[in-house]
């Protein structure tokens, strides 16, 4: 079904197998040359980049919508792992929960206050004055409950907990919970920053992305900060228990390996195919998406935003759906990687990371394309993992004139692992130049 | 129309941007001191004819030739070097930079002291001289059209092309910008110009080209246009 | 009387003067991205790590400077090592133009093009200085560290609450205020300058009058780089010198841009110290100050923080998303492009 979707001529297919294929090589060459081990660990994430990667291009390709605020809605999708899967803290509840909620009660009001007074008062120094009585007392009304009952929930056994918890449920509940977080914040924004020009559009997802950042590293209660939470439950079998297991120590040597490798590689490989799971439900409804006569009028729209609103489409509309739709998966593959590391960072959500490498993915693969934009995930993964060791090597080769103890040739091998950076940057810069369409060009 | 060949000439102007041909085969010419006036309606090429001239738009064929001397393949910035100026039909002045800065802009080429031009232009359009330290885009419709005509004279062009100078002014501004026109032209350039308003202007032109779709349909001196009763009919309203 | 006194000057030391040097800062950061958005109308994602290279090569030097024993002392030795940071920063910038931006102009490409185009250039800077220089704090700011200490204000004054201002401070204002006066003597009375503005305005109209446009790309680079390198110096020496701290300026800085009106330098100037001065005010913490300006048993329990400091990219945010919704074009009018 998948292959059938993809309707181009035979050697544009057969150029785009034959680079599926030779990814796979590249990471069979890893696992041999480096280990098995590794090379799944970067399998895995090449998976949940692909999954970004495609969100992206569902924002960019379809629709032309440049969003750089990738990393925000990477980290929602993150921390909907702990607040679905990490025991609820009950003393915490008992201390603050009240004060929590009454807090966001009235928040919720004060803002639908605004909203209503907004909508139906004319416009004029009048609605000012009665937004701001709205406002500014439901503001300091909020943090008169908020700030008692932060204090006391982060009291609660700092060392361990500290926060309110999560509802305790299967973190697998997770990857849909992350999607429509990430959808109802992505609808939020979508409201304030669509039907801007496309520069302000990529500033305001910016600071989004750094604001949503910013409230979960210091948002103790909720997220327990950058103190982390981690050992989240897993949804595949613990290696340990694997270990143990007698019909695992069998197939171990049944396999000729030792059962703590092979354990190690059999956990890689179920969370490989969870993800690529995902991962192939997302193309499939990605591919039905683009072919569909909505996904022919997003790139009508995309390629002549003038001519089809002069058609009488719904422009800013069909942004909004389209900017929500891959909000979430890039949500969904947010509350993935939470589950493949069993913990949630936020001090690791950095924007070249999380945005700006997903962006030279999905121009490298080729935008508009949902094949290439999986593709690019993966390639750009792999170097991006690889260009270390790479680097590291040709420093090498090039500093083996120096002497052993030369300062300059510490430098250069300590700073290897600088030249992934510039390694993705010329990349980028290279596709932009020579190949703008990408390795699979949208037909 | 016979005689010396024209000081500008475009010959066999065939090109578009980028998709079909807009211009198919279309030839124009003005001499030394002459105006030479394009009417036709709205759409047939008109604008683009003046952008091939200068240089703005990639020729599948024909040829421009100045002072005998083949300019072709030259840039619209070397043909201001070589004596040509251009005043296009829209967003003709700089909108956030005063009168006089406008006008200093329109002599940038030029190494020499331009005084002298300022002064001669100042005088041509005495209102500049007031407003020259208002943003251009300050002005009125009219104010705006001289500024624009000014910038252009700055280079002491010998042939100065002008796409629809009148257009949005009233007809008493409309007038005395024909009039500054014809004094321009006395001067000895070589005025080559778009009109919308092509009863006046055929009127003070010394040749009248009819485009229609591209093409040359009428090509004769302004009176002859002018009296040509096809013509009358279909372009200048009975 | 003298609690709104000591209220004031407590405010002028935490509000007011780290305010002044901050939006200055911006200002200049800000006054590069306009002008480039001016001129090769994109946002410039590079200008974040266009400053951090620059104050590399400005910290490199200043530390080679300072191993010879060469001191301006009481001024910074980073003061004399800023042109030659200036210089590498011009080339930096002249040669991404040549390799990567002038082929897009060259294809009338689209701006966001040329947004990519510069998030390439981005990471190579990001990765150039990381590679050079590695990702942590540094210092390098030496000479005097104040002008005047809260102390001796109050040995002076007999107030409670003292004013210091640091020599960074200090230089930070009096070098804003110079650039931006020459930058606008430059715009206004140079024939180059007012080549700029004549093209900001108007593409082709410029084109017709025989602007020679790479001349003006030229131009517009060697000030922003010049600009970047000035701004990133001037706040690592106020505060220090991190590579991904100048990338995360970038929020603040597009910000005053686009408060002010992008591509118009003026409001560059003014959306700066907007930005900084509502960072300031919306994170001080105002237990103090109200204790001393409100009578004896009014004073507060809590903090009286309206937003702890780690949100401070609200602040920018929030102050661009409201101009964007009500004024797209910026308060003092930029281009609509
Ligand atoms: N920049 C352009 N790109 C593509 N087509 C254009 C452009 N400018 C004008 N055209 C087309 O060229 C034709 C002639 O336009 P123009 O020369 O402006 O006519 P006129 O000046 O006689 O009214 C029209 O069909 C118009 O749509
Ligand atoms: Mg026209």
């Amino acid at each position: 079904m998948i292959l059938t979707g993809h309707r181009g001529p035979i050697d544009g297919n057969l150029r785009a197998i034959a680079m599926f294929l030779g990814m796979f090589l590249a990471l069979a060459a890893v696992g041999l040359m480096q280990s098995w081990s590794l090379a799944l660990a970067i399998l895995n994430l090449c998976l949940i980049s692909a999954v970004m990667s495609l969100g992206v291009n569902i924002q960019w390709g379809y629709a032309g919508l440049f969003n750089v605020g990738i990393m925000g809605f990477a980290a929602l999708g993150g921390v909907t792992g702990v607040l679905i899967s990490a025991a609820p803290v009950t003393a915490a509840w008992q201390a603050g929960g009240s004060g929590i909620v009454i807090a966001l009660a009235i928040s919720l009001v004060v803002i639908l206050g605004a909203v209503l007074v907004s909508k139906r008062m004319a416009a004029g120094l009048r609605r000012k004055l009665v937004l701001s009585l709205i406002i500014v007392p439901g503001y300091f009304l909020a943090r008169h409950y908020f700030d008692p009952a932060i204090e006391a929930i982060e009291a609660v056994e700092p060392a361990k907990t500290g926060y309110l918890g999560g509802l305790g449920l299967p973190i697998l509940f997770s990857w849909i919970a992350g999607g429509l977080l990430a959808a109802a914040v992505a609808w939020v924004i979508g409201k304030i920053a669509l039907g801007l020009r496309s520069d302000y559009l990529a500033i305001a997802t910016l600071g989004i992305s750094e604001i949503i950042i910013a409230i979960l590293k210091n948002e103790d209660w909720l997220t327990r900060g950058v103190k982390n939470v981690s050992g989240l439950p897993r949804p595949v079998p613990y290696e340990v228990d694997l270990q143990q297991a007698l019909w695992f120590q069998d197939w171990a040597a049944r396999m000729g390996a030792s059962p703590v490798e092979f354990s190690s590689i059999f956990v890689k490989l179920n969370y490989a195919g969870l993800f690529a799971t995902v991962l192939l439900v997302l193309l499939w409804l990605s591919q039905r998406a683009l072919n569909s006569p909505w996904g022919r009028m997003m790139r009508a729209i995309r390629d002549n935003e003038l001519a089809a609103s002069a058609m009488g489409k719904n422009v800013t509309g069909r942004h909004l759906q389209v900017f929500v739709l891959g909000s979430a998966v890039v949500g969904i593959a947010g509350a993935m990687l939470t589950t493949l590391d069993g913990q949630f960072t936020p001090a690791s959500y950095q924007p070249l990371r999380f945005t700006f490498v997903i962006w030279v993915m999905v121009i490298v693969g080729g935008s508009g394309n949902n094949w290439g934009a999986v593709l690019g995930g993966f390639v750009i993964w792999f170097f991006w993992i690889e260009a270390e060791p790479i680097g590291l090597w040709l420093m090498d080769l090039f500093t083996a004139g120096l002497a052993e103890d030369s300062g300059l040739r510490r430098h250069l091998l300590n700073s290897a692992a600088h030249m992934r950076l510039m390694t993705m940057g010329l990349i980028l810069l290279l596709v932009l130049r020579f190949s703008p369409r990408g390795l699979i060009p949208e037909k | 129309m016979n005689g010396a060949e024209d000081y500008l000439i475009g010959e066999h102007l065939t090109g578009g941007y980028g998709g079909a041909n807009i211009l198919h085969d279309c030839n124009i010419g003005v001499g030394r001191g002459e105006i030479a006036v394009i009417v036709g309606p709205n759409g047939a090429g008109k604008s683009t004819a003046m952008k091939a001239v200068f240089g703005m738009l990639n020729l599948r064929e024909g040829s421009v030739r100045l002072d005998g001397k083949d300019i072709t393949g030259l840039t619209p910035q070397a043909r201001v070097a070589k004596g040509m100026s251009f005043v296009p039909q829209n967003h003709n002045v700089f909108t956030s930079m005063s009168v006089e800065e406008n006008l200093e802009m329109g002599a940038f080429i030029r190494r020499d002291d331009f005084t002298d031009t300022l002064g001669q232009v100042f005088d041509l359009f005495p209102i500049l001289k007031e407003k020259r330290r208002q943003a251009a885009g300050e002005l009125s419709g009219g104010q705006r059209q001289q500024v624009a005509v000014g910038r252009a004279l700055m280079t002491k062009p010998k042939v100065l092309m002008l796409d629809e100078p009148t257009a949005g002014v009233s007809p008493i501004v409309m007038n005395e910008l024909f009039d500054r026109i014809i004094e321009v032209a006395k001067s000895g350039i070589a005025i080559l110009m778009v009109e919308q308003n092509a009863r006046q202007a055929l009127r003070i032109a010394d040749k009248g080209y009819v485009l229609v779709q591209g093409r040359n349909r009428y090509t004769d001196t302004g009176a002859a246009l002018m009296a040509n009763p096809e013509v009358r009919k279909a372009f200048l309203g009975g | 009387m003298d609690g709104i006194l000591n209220a004031l000057i407590l405010l002028s030391n935490f509000v007011i003067v780290p305010g002044i040097a901050y939006g200055s800062q911006l200002a200049i950061g800000a006054l590069g991205v306009t002008l480039v958005y001016g001129i090769l109308r994109f946002s410039n994602f590079a200008h974040g790590d266009t400053m951090a290279f620059g104050t590399m090569a400005t910290v490199l030097l200043t530390w080679a400077l300072q191993s010879w024993g060469v001191s301006i002392s009481p001024f910074p030795t980073a003061l004399l090592a800023l042109p030659f940071g200036i210089i590498c920063t011009i080339l930096v910038c002249l040669a991404a133009d040549r390799w990567v931006y002038r082929f897009y102009r060259r294809e009338k490409a689209a701006p966001v093009v040329f947004l990519i185009a510069s998030i390439g250039v981005m990471f190579v800077l990001n990765g150039l200085v990381r590679f050079i220089i590695g990702p942590d704090d540094q210092r390098f700011a030496d000479g005097e560290r104040f002008i005047m200490k809260a102390r001796e204000f109050k040995r002076l004054t007999h107030f409670n609450e003292g004013i210091t201002i640091k020599t960074s401070q200090g230089l930070t204002v009096v070098t804003a205020a110079i650039v931006v006066i020459a930058l606008f003597w430059f715009l206004k009375r140079s024939r180059a300058g007012k080549s700029m503005r004549a093209f900001s305005d108007n593409e082709d109209l410029a084109l017709l009058s025989g602007i020679n446009p790479e001349r003006v790309v030229m131009i517009t680079w060697i000030i922003a780089a010049a600009l970047a390198t000035i701004a990133g110096v001037l706040y690592g020496l106020d505060k220090s010198f991190k590579p991904f701290t100048y990338f995360q300026l970038l929020l603040p800085i597009f910000a005053s841009a686009i408060v002010g009106g992008l591509g118009n330098p003026l409001g560059a100037i003014a959306g700066g110290f907007m930005i900084a001065f509502s960072e300031v005010t919306v994170t001080y913490a105002y237990k103090k100050f109200l204790a001393y300006a409100l009578p004896g048993d009014w004073a507060p329990q809590g903090l009286v923080q309206l937003l702890s400091t780690d949100y401070k990219f609200a602040v920018s945010f929030v102050i661009l998303v409201l101009v964007l919704l009500l004024r797209p074009t910026g308060i003092f009018g930029g281009k609509a492009v």
